[in-house]
C-alpha cells in the first residue's frame, strides 16, 4: 500500500499540469497564485509533503478536494456505493451464466454450444465496450423503451430513498420503496449487463479450460466407473476441484470491475469511482487522485484476504 | 457444494423484473426543468470565487446583484436589480445605488445595503480569482471601509478615478456582484473565512432559485424562491444533470427524460434536427479563436507581412467544415453582443494578394513555428492555417503542447506564432480591449504576462491610448463608438487575425419556452423559462 502510494504520489507531482493553475484560472493576479500555492503545502519539500499526506490517510483524513473544496473522504463515499452496486451485479451474471456455459462448453466439447460460447467469449473480449453500450443503450433504450435510460434512478425518485449503504437497489429494499427500486433496477440493468457480459467472457473461458484439464482425470474416469450419474460426475466432482481456481479467477474480475469501468460510466452517466478518479486526474486534482487510489488498492487487499478464507475453507489441504 | 438453484431462480426473477419494468416516461412533469449539461468545472458555489461556466450558471440565478441583465432583452444593457436607482457624484468616481425596498433573501432576512456592503467588501478581502473585476477600480482591503460605504438604504462605492459608469456597471453584473445574506454566512464563518468554506456547496441569495443540492459530476438542483421580487418562477425544479457524452445526452433529450441538452456534438445537432418534438437553438458566446504574430521576430513584425498573414486563412472553409455549428467567422476583439462590438470581417482567403504584399515586403522562404495547445479544433485550425501558409510559400512548423507548456512560452514571448481561444473576462467591453489593444509598456522588463498585446511584444500603435480614453468615457454611446474605432485600426494594424467567435447549439423539447442562455455576456437564466 505505502509504494502504490508513493507511486502515485511522486507521478502526481512530475505531471505536466499545474494544478494551482487548475484552481484559480488563468487569469489570477500573482497574489491569488501564490496564496493557492501556499494553502496547498506545494511550498514545502516534497518529502514533507508526502509524509504529511500518509500521516492524514492513516488518521482516515484525505484532505479536501483541491478543485471543490470538498472532503474527498465525502466524495469517495458518495461515488464508491454506485460502482460497487454496479460491479458486483455484472460479476454476478458473470458467475451465474459464465461458469455454467463454461461447464457445459467443456463437457459437450466441439458442440454448437462450445462454438456459441466461443464466438460470445471472443465478441465479448473484442469488442469495444464504448460501442456496445452506446448500441445498446439506443437499442433498448431508445428503440424498445425497455430499461431506464442513463442515470442510476429516473429524476422522479432521486433523492427519496433515506441513504443508507449509497446502494440504491439496497437502500430502496431496505426503506421497503419498491417503485425506486424497480426504477433504480431498470436503470442499473444494461450496464450491470454489459459489464456482466465482459466479466462472463472472462470467466467461461477460463471455466472451461479449467473443466477439460479435470475431466480428463483419472478420479473423474473412476468415478464413472463406479455408475455415478454424469451430473454428479460434472456438477460434484470436477467443478468441486476447480472451485479454487474458480475463486481466484472471479475475484480479479470484479476487482477489475470495482476499480470502476471508465467508459461504461461515461456512457451511462454513472457516477462511479471510475470516472471521479479519471477527472480528478485531468485537473490534477491530486488529493482525490490518491484517494481513489487507496480505495482501489484497498479493494484489491481485501478481496485477496477474501479469496484466501475462501481457499481454506474449500480446499481441506490448506486448513 | 454450494446449492446453486435458488440463487439461479432469484437472478433470474430479478432480470425479469427489471426488464419488465417500464417507467418510460414519456415528458418531464410540467413544473420541473431537467437540463443535461457538462458541470465538472464547478469548484465552488461562492459569488466572490466561482468564475466558471456551469458555476455562473448557478449563481445568476440564485444571487441577486445590483445591477443585472434582462434575460428576455440582453442588448438593452445592464438594469436596475437590488440597486432600484443610482446617481453619479460630480467628480465621476462615486456611484451611490438606492436599495429595492422589500425584498428578502431566501432565509427571509431582508436585503439591505448592509448586504450589499459586506458581499463587495468580502470580495475585496478574500481576493479569490475573480476579485480583479473589482480591484481594478483600486479597491484594496485596506481601504474599502471608506469606499464601500453603506448609509441607511443607500451603498456609495468610490473608484481611485475616474471610470465609465457602464464600465463599472458592467462589472458589476459578473458573478462576483452577487449580493450574500450577511447574516446567513456569517452564522457560518470558521476561522475569520467569511463563510467562503461554507459557501463553496450552500447558498445564500435572493434569486430566483436557491441550491438544494450539489453533486459534483453529478447534479445540481434547484428549487425555485416563490417570494422572488419578479414573481414566483413557473420551474419549481431545476435539475441539471451531468451527463459527458454528447449522444447519451441526445439519446435522453429523443426519449423525451430530459428538456434540454447543451453539449451536443455537430453530428448529433444535425441528428436531431427536424425530429418531432425537439428544436435546436443557437446562441453566440464570448470565445475568440485567433492566430497572433509575435512582433519581436524581425519578419512577422513587418507590417506587409501581418496584412498578408491575414489573408492567408481559410475563415471560410473552416467554418463550413470542422467548425459547422461551433464557431461563425468574427475578425474583432469584441465579441458579437458587447457594448460597442462591430461586424466588420475584411479579410478572407486571398492568396495572390498575399503573394503581392509578401513580395513588396521582400520576404521570401519564412518559416515559422506555431504554438496550439493539444485540443482537437485549435490542432485542426492549425492544420488548416499551416495549408494555407503553404501556398503562398511559407512554412508553418506545429508545435503541439499541454496548456502550460504552450502558454508558459507564449507569456515568455517565445512563440512565433500563437493559434488559441480567448474569453472575456467580464461584461464589459474593457475586458477585451484592456489586453488586445493595451499594453503601456512594451519593454521585456514590464513583464505584464496578462495583456496579449504585451505577450506579443506589440507596442498598439496609439490603441492603448484610445483604449484608455475609452474607459473614463461618461456617455455610453460615445464609449461604444470609441470601441468601434479601436477595433477598425486594429483590424488593419494589429498583429492578431482574430477567426471565429463561438456559437453553442442546444437541443430544446420544443414546449419549452422562454430559456435564455445569456448569449456572451452573461449566463443561463432559469425564471422566465415556461413549458
Amino acid at each position: 500500500m505505502l509504494g502504490l502510494l508513493f507511486i502515485t504520489f511522486i507521478i502526481g507531482r512530475v505531471m505536466p499540469v499545474d494544478p494551482v493553475l487548475s484552481i484559480v484560472g488563468e487569469s489570477a493576479s500573482k497574489e491569488t497564485y501564490d496564496a493557492a500555492y501556499k494553502a496547498i503545502g506545494l511550498d514545502k519539500p516534497l518529502i514533507v509533503q508526502f509524509a504529511t499526506y500518509i500521516w492524514d490517510v492513516i488518521t482516515g483524513d484525505f484532505g479536501v478536494s483541491l478543485l471543490n473544496a470538498r472532503p474527498v473522504a465525502d466524495d469517495i463515499k458518495r461515488v464508491f456505493p454506485a460502482t460497487l452496486e454496479l460491479a458486483t451485479l455484472g460479476t454476478l451474471i458473470g458467475v451465474f451464466v459464465g461458469v455454467p456455459l463454461g461447464v457445459i462448453a467443456a463437457v459437450k466439447r466441439g458442440s454448437w454450444i462450445d462454438q456459441i460460447a466461443r464466438v460470445l467469449a471472443l465478441v465479448g473480449y473484442s469488442m469495444p465496450i464504448f460501442w456496445l453500450g452506446l448500441v445498446s443503450l439506443l437499442v433498448f433504450y431508445g428503440i424498445l423503451g425497455w430499461v431506464g435510460g442513463p442515470g442510476r434512478v429516473g429524476i422522479f425518485y432521486v433523492d427519496i430513498v433515506p441513504e443508507v449503504t449509497g446502494m440504491i437497489l439496497v437502500d430502496s429494499i431496505l426503506d421497503r420503496n419498491w417503485e425506486v427500486f424497480r426504477d433504480a433496477l431498470s436503470h442499473i440493468i444494461l450496464p450491470a449487463l454489459l459489464l456482466g457480459y465482459y466479466s462472463l467472457a472472462y470467466i467461461s473461458r477460463m471455466t472451461r479450460s479449467f473443466m477439460l484439464e479435470q475431466l480428463s482425470s483419472e478420479y473423474i474416469t473412476t468415478a464413472r466407473v463406479k455408475g455415478l450419474s454424469e451430473r454428479a460426475v460434472i456438477w460434484r466432482h470436477a467443478l468441486g476441484n476447480i472451485k479454487v481456481q474458480l475463486i481466484t479467477v472471479i475475484a480479479l474480475s470484479y476487482a477489475g470491475l470495482l476499480e470502476g469501468s471508465v467508459l461504461t460510466e461515461i456512457i451511462f452517466a454513472w457516477p462511479g469511482i471510475g470516472s471521479y478518479i479519471t477527472t480528478a486526474l485531468l485537473s490534477a486534482d491530486m488529493n482525490a487522485v490518491m484517494g481513489g487510489t487507496v480505495v482501489v488498492g484497498l479493494v484489491f487487499v481485501c478481496l485477496n484476504i477474501f479469496s484466501d478464507l475462501l481457499y481454506k475453507y474449500f480446499d481441506p489441504r490448506a486448513k | 457444494m454450494i446449492n446453486l438453484k435458488p440463487i439461479l431462480a432469484g437472478a433470474v426473477l430479478a432480470l425479469a423484473t427489471g426488464m419488465t419494468a417500464l417507467p418510460a416516461v414519456a415528458e418531464t412533469p410540467a413544473n420541473m426543468l431537467v437540463i443535461a449539461n457538462r458541470i465538472d468545472d464547478i469548484t465552488t458555489l461562492d459569488p466572490a470565487q466561482s468564475f466558471e461556466f456551469a458555476g455562473s450558471d448557478v449563481s445568476r440565478n440564485v444571487y441577486g446583484k445590483l445591477v443585472n441583465f434582462d434575460p428576455l432583452d440582453l442588448t438593452a444593457g445592464y438594469q436596475p436589480d437590488l440597486a432600484e436607482s443610482w446617481t453619479v457624484s460630480e467628480d465621476g468616481r462615486t456611484i451611490t445605488f438606492t436599495m429595492r425596498e422589500g425584498v428578502t433573501f431566501h432565509s427571509g432576512n431582508p436585503v439591505t445595503a448592509a448586504d450589499a456592503e459586506y458581499s463587495l467588501r468580502r470580495v475585496i478581502i478574500l481576493n479569490k480569482t475573480p476579485a480583479f473585476i473589482l480591484t481594478q477600480f483600486g479597491f484594496t482591503p485596506e481601504n474599502v471601509s471608506k469606499t464601500i460605504v453603506a448609509d441607511g438604504n443607500t451603498l456609495s462605492i468610490t473608484t481611485d478615478k475616474r471610470y465609465a459608469t457602464s464600465f463599472v456597471l458592467n462589472c458589476l453584473t459578473a458573478t462576483i456582484g452577487g449580493i450574500v445574506d450577511m447574516k446567513t454566512v456569517m452564522e457560518h464563518e470558521v476561522d475569520g473565512d467569511m463563510g467562503n468554506t461554507w459557501l463553496a456547496t450552500n447558498t445564500a441569495g435572493s434569486g430566483a432559485y436557491s441550491v438544494q443540492s450539489w453533486k459534483p459530476n453529478e447534479s445540481v438542483t434547484l428549487v425555485s424562491n416563490p417570494d422572488f421580487y419578479l414573481g414566483a418562477p413557473a420551474m419549481e425544479r431545476v435539475i441539471v444533470r451531468h451527463i459527458q457524452e454528447s449522444a447519451t445526452q441526445r439519446l435522453l433529450l429523443e426519449q423525451g427524460d430530459i428538456d434540454v441538452a447543451r453539449n451536443l456534438n455537430p453530428e448529433d445537432i444535425s441528428g436531431i434536427t427536424g425530429v418531432d418534438g425537439v428544436d435546436v437553438d443557437s446562441e453566440l458566446r464570448g470565445r475568440l479563436m485567433y492566430i497572433s504574430l509575435n512582433q519581436a521576430h524581425p519578419v512577422l513584425s513587418k507590417p506587409e507581412v501581418r496584412e498578408a498573414i491575414k489573408y492567408l486563412i481559410d475563415y471560410e472553409g473552416m467554418q463550413d467544415s470542422f467548425l459547422r455549428g461551433q464557431y461563425t467567422i468574427h475578425q474583432n476583439f469584441l465579441p458579437a453582443t458587447y457594448l460597442g462590438a462591430i461586424d466588420d470581417a475584411p479579410y478572407s482567403l486571398n492568396v495572390d494578394r498575399a503573394k503581392e504584399l509578401l513580395a513588396a515586403a521582400g520576404v521570401e522562404g519564412l518559416e515559422i513555428e506555431v504554438g496550439v495547445r493539444e485540443a482537437q479544433e485549435r490542432i485542426e485550425i492549425a492544420q488548416s492555417f499551416q495549408n494555407t501558409m503553404a501556398l503562398a510559400g511559407i512554412k508553418v512548423n506545429i508545435t503541439v503542447g499541454t496548456a502550460k507548456q504552450i502558454l508558459g512560452r507564449y507569456r515568455a514571448r517565445e512563440l512565433d506564432v500563437y493559434l488559441g481561444a480567448w474569453g472575456p473576462d467580464y461584461p464589459d467591453p474593457h475586458t477585451n480591449a484592456g489586453t488586445f489593444a493595451y499594453n503601456p509598456d512594451n519593454s521585456s522588463e514590464a513583464g505584464a504576462t496578462g495583456l496579449l498585446a504585451w505577450r506579443n511584444a506589440w507596442d498598439t500603435g496609439g490603441l492603448t491610448e484610445m483604449t484608455a480614453a475609452a474607459v473614463v468615457e461618461g456617455d455610453r454611446d460615445v464609449r461604444a463608438q470609441m470601441y468601434g474605432d479601436i477595433q477598425r485600426k486594429f483590424l488593419e494594424i494589429s498583429p492578431f487575425a482574430v477567426m471565429f467567435q463561438k456559437i453553442e447549439q442546444t437541443g430544446r423539447r420544443n414546449n419549452v419556452q422562454n430559456l435564455g442562455l445569456g448569449g456572451a455576456i452573461t449566463a443561463v437564466s432559469y425564471w422566465p423559462v415556461t413549458k
